[in-house]
């Protein structure tokens, strides 16, 4: 390690420019990986408010703060912003800061690409979030733009539009990006299945995004031309099909999904073998099942329109195939319990949020299971339950995994520890509350509470009452987890260049912080 | 002994009873309904497996990691294994997780199939989902011709408004637990047949959902999807409006009502008497005051959501009537087109196919005498010439 300091001190004749100029023009993989970080935090907080504002009109049954027509501008805006402003974002700050350190290369491969994907960013969600100061507010439609109901949006219809083909230019330009930079830069001997599971996770992952953006851009632009253009495709009256728009959808979306956790597999299959102090349990197994979900995730996205009256076999078909992704879901988990078993485990934050996305994550697969089973799904679907699943595991699936890896390697970007007491408090809180928020709203779409309604009959009032306490606590527990990184960055314990003592790896190499190049010369693998 | 046992037994089994009861009173709050029909119970079996597959997974799961937790922790002293590889392990957690999932696949798929067999019907309704309510066509049998608007119940209506519901006991007392699940009117079908549902959208997609009845179909615009029910037991079953369909997506509720053949019998006679008095109501000429006082009755029922109580609307989705050039002045000929044609493109329905000639007559002279406006009269027979 002290090497590569060494080397990389030598040839060193610039640093990152100064000031304001330095984010702006930046080039180089740690400030970028920086700035999708912050930036996806910030997201983070603004999805977070609007989720606090469904969650206060939800509190009890009646109309008490909010109008029906904003109450579905938040869930709509709440859900875009979180998956496209917050958790895509920070995986795409995470394979930045990651991915060179962990295959022995100085850089991104793409490096003036890589400043433009990220500097598109904060004008999609500018021009997202300005739809609410426009003549008919914010898009109401929910966050699959399902025509016709989205076409009745107001004034800021083209902008929303607009905004979600430059968030999908943005991704596409980062997973080429990440595809260039792990095929061409890995250091001589990195062979592939030697690559750790998150650059593994994160090529799969980019190569799912370079296949379904261009579909959801392609079924956004649609709904442009039918609004603007006199164009028909989704518009039964004119001869199209709104149940195409649908099939569409979901050919991204549920793809999409796997964009949203594949990543958070990488990074517990790093983070669960270094605090088990073991190696990671069928490494082999965890690349191939990866594959085989990336695979499958192609040819079930018609579960989410069981009910859409499809024939009854396209519903057997896509039923068996959602089945199967239970099977190499299962491998995941099983390999991650086995890295456990007969380790000598300690139980540091990392660790605990690692922890707490498998057993968390994995209540989410269960109900995904339900959800999969077609007669069953046709009482879930659109209710509660499904509520439920997906923030199962979205948020202490792929939130949790953001989490973890933030305290997981925050010492190794800043050179400083966290203070492990908060991290602790920061995430037995979380868990407790995220579990009070979400669990009983199984019990209230099994009851029978249809999902994005404002008001609903009496006899649901406990269970949202319950459910809304869990996400203040919740929500306000989250501005500890800012308090605990803003501490570290102005100031901590010295870190180690380990850091911890069970970690293996080419980025525990390198100083905390590590070098502004982060491999200046190639690394030897053994 | 044979004495404390009988009592311990006797002690246990009235906290199992107590336990039973309590729970069975909650269950209904925590847990899928079983329903009325034998679609509903059979879906409702299996989610019944599936959640204990889950459950017995899930503790074998969590098990192993607790118990890996509480006893392979470094500060027991524990020291790590170095494996990280049994093909055999593997194989078994591939291949029972296969097993478990075609178990489960062959109730499903039986199911599946059952509840899309829309053959042999005994008789067949019509429904569409309109924003933001349901309309029912009895298309064939003894009730053919019956047509059915079903909303919101205005008490229900009222009370939803911004700060209008006050407590929750406030909403408790007034309507049990019915509360924004009470329609004008609902659904009515006789017990013990087949009915099979034709389902489509008026405006954008809506989904029809009774959990009693144990599923939900999409209404689709430019679609019509079909399913269908046999209700064993007469009784009341509400249900909602499932996809998001706009602004008042959470206040269009769905009650069935099923009655035994007889009941059923009585209530077709009533609504095609009905139907017989609006015919003959639209052939004659209204006066001024009850067009208007007709017309308040269905403006707020189909109009006050978009266009408000004072019709001053809710601007630019909804505009005002208050005062506007259509609703105003001597030519009533664009706001009758407006009303039966409704505006494409909008949330704006036509009406032509929703109301009959007096209720459409009644509103749009409604419209133009509130709130200052002063466009005159237009009787039902102008509005059967413009179909
Ligand atoms: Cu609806």
């Amino acid at each position: 390690m002290s090497m590569a300091t060494a080397t990389h001190d030598a040839d060193h004749d610039h640093g990152p420019a100064k000031g304001l100029k330095r984010w702006i023009t930046t080039t180089n993989h740690k400030d970028i990986g920086t700035l999708y970080l912050v930036f996806a935090l910030t997201m983070f907080f603004i999805g977070g408010a609007m989720a606090m504002v469904i969650r206060a009109e939800l509190f009890q049954p009646g109309m008490q703060l909010v109008d029906p027509q904003f109450f579905n501008s938040m869930i709509t805006v709440h859900a875009l912003v979180m998956i496209f402003g917050a958790v895509m974002p920070a995986f795409t700050g995470l394979a930045n800061w990651l991915i060179p350190m962990m295959i022995g290369a100085p850089d991104m491969a793409l490096p003036r690409m890589n400043n433009l994907s990220f500097w598109i960013l904060p004008f999609a969600f500018t021009l997202l979030l300005s739809t609410f100061f426009m003549e008919g507010g914010g898009p109401a439609g929910g966050w699959t733009l399902y025509p016709p109901l989205s076409l009745q949006m107001g004034e800021g219809f083209p902008f929303m539009i607009f905004a979600i083909h430059l968030a999908g230019i943005s991704s596409i330009m980062g997973s080429i990006n990440v595809i260039v930079t792990i095929l061409n830069m890995r250091a001589p001997g990195m062979t592939l299945m030697k690559m750790p599971l998150f650059v593994w996770t994160w090529l799969i992952t980019a190569y799912l995004l370079i296949a379904t953006m261009p579909v959801l851009a392609g079924a956004v632009t649609m709904l442009l031309t039918d609004k603007f253009a006199g164009t028909s495709f989704f518009n039964a009256a004119g001869g199209g099909d709104p149940v195409m728009y649908q099939h569409i959808f979901w050919f991204f979306g549920h793809p999409e999904v796997y964009i949203l956790i594949l990543p958070a597999f990488g990074i517990i299959s790093a983070i669960v073998p270094t605090f088990a102090r073991k190696p990671l349990f069928g490494y082999s197994s965890m690349v191939y099942a990866t594959t085989s979900i990336a695979f499958l995730s192609f040819i079930v996205w018609a579960h989410h329109m069981f009910t859409v009256g499809m024939p009854v076999v396209g519903e057997l078909f896509f039923m068996y195939a959602t089945m199967m992704i239970a099977v190499p879901t299962g491998v995941k988990v099983f390999n991650w319990v086995s890295t456990m078993w007969k380790g000598a485990m300690s139980f540091e934050t990392p660790m605990l949020f690692a922890i707490g996305f498998i057993m968390m994550f994995t209540i989410g697969g269960f109900s995904g299971l339900m959800l999969a089973i077609a007669p069953a799904d046709f009482q879930y679907h659109d209710t509660y339950f499904v509520v439920a699943h997906f923030h199962y595991v979205l948020v202490t699936g792929a939130i949790y995994s953001i989490m973890a890896a933030t305290y997981y390697w925050l010492p190794k970007w800043t050179g400083k520890m966290y203070d492990e007491r908060l991290g602790k408090i920061h995430f037995w809180v979380s868990t407790l509350s995220v579990n009070v928020l979400f669990f009983p709203q199984h019990f209230l779409g099994l009851a029978g509470m249809p999902r994005r309604i404002p008001d609903y009959s009496v006899q649901f009032a406990d269970w949202n009452m319950v459910s809304s306490i869990g996400g203040f606590v919740f929500g306000a527990s989250q501005l500890l987890f800012l308090w605990v990184v803003i501490k570290t960055v102005r100031g901590g314990k010295k870190a180690t260049d380990r850091v911890w003592e069970g970690a293996n790896g080419l980025e525990w190499t390198l100083s905390s912080p590590p070098p502004y190049h982060s491999f200046s010369e190639a690394p030897v693998i053994k | 002994m044979r004495v404390r046992g009988s009592v311990a037994g006797t002690g246990l089994s009235a906290v199992l009873a107590l336990a039973a009861g309590s729970a069975l009173a909650d269950w209904s709050l925590l847990n899928m309904r079983d329903g009325v029909t034998s679609t509903s119970r059979a879906v409702h079996d299996l989610h019944m497996i599936i959640l204990w597959v889950c459950v017995v997974i899930g503790i074998v799961v969590f098990g192993a990691m607790i118990y890996a937790m509480l006893r392979h922790r470094k500060s027991k002293g524990a020291v790590a294994a170095q494996f990280h590889e049994s093909t055999a392990m593997e194989v078994i957690w591939t291949i029972i997780p296969i097993v478990i999932l075609v178990s489960m696949a062959i109730p499903a798929t039986k199911t599946l199939l059952a509840m899309e067999d829309t053959s042999k019907a005994d008789m067949s309704i019509k429904i569409t989902g309109i924003q933001w309510k349901w309309k029912y066509d009895y298309i064939d049998g003894e009730a053919a011709g019956i047509s059915l608007i079903s909303s919101l119940h205005p008490d229900h209506n009222a009370a939803r408004l911004r700060g209008a519901s006050g407590s929750v006991e406030n909403l408790r007392e007034q309507f049990g637990d019915t509360y924004l699940r009470e329609v004008d009117n609902p659904l009515v079908i006789p017990t013990g047949q087949k009915v099979r549902f034709l389902l489509t959208g008026a405006d954008v997609i809506h989904s029809w959902w009774v959990p009693d009845l144990g599923w939900k179909k999409d209404a689709i615009p430019g679609f019509v999807n079909e399913s269908w029910t046999r209700v064993d037991k007469p009784g009341v079953y509400r249900g909602k409006c499932a996809e998001l369909c706009g602004k008042d997506h959470g206040f269009m509720p769905i009650v069935v009502v099923a009655m035994a053949p007889d009941d059923y019998k009585a209530w077709v006679v009533r609504q095609k008497a009905h139907v017989a008095q609006a015919a003959a109501a639209a052939d004659r000429v209204w006066s001024k005051e009850d067009l208007i006082a007709r017309g308040q009755d269905v403006y707020r029922t189909n109009c006050a959501a978009c266009h408000q109580p004072n019709g001053q609307g809710l601007p630019p989705a909804f505009p005002a009537l208050a005062g506007s050039p259509i609703s105003n002045g001597s030519d009533a000929s664009q706001h009758v087109e407006a009303v039966m044609s409704g505006r494409p493109g909008t949330a704006m329905a036509a009406y032509k196919g929703l109301l009959n000639d007096v209720d459409l007559a009644a509103v749009i002279t409604y419209e133009r005498n509130a709130w200052g406006n002063s466009g005159g009269v237009v009787q039902p027979a102008e509005i059967k010439a413009a179909r």
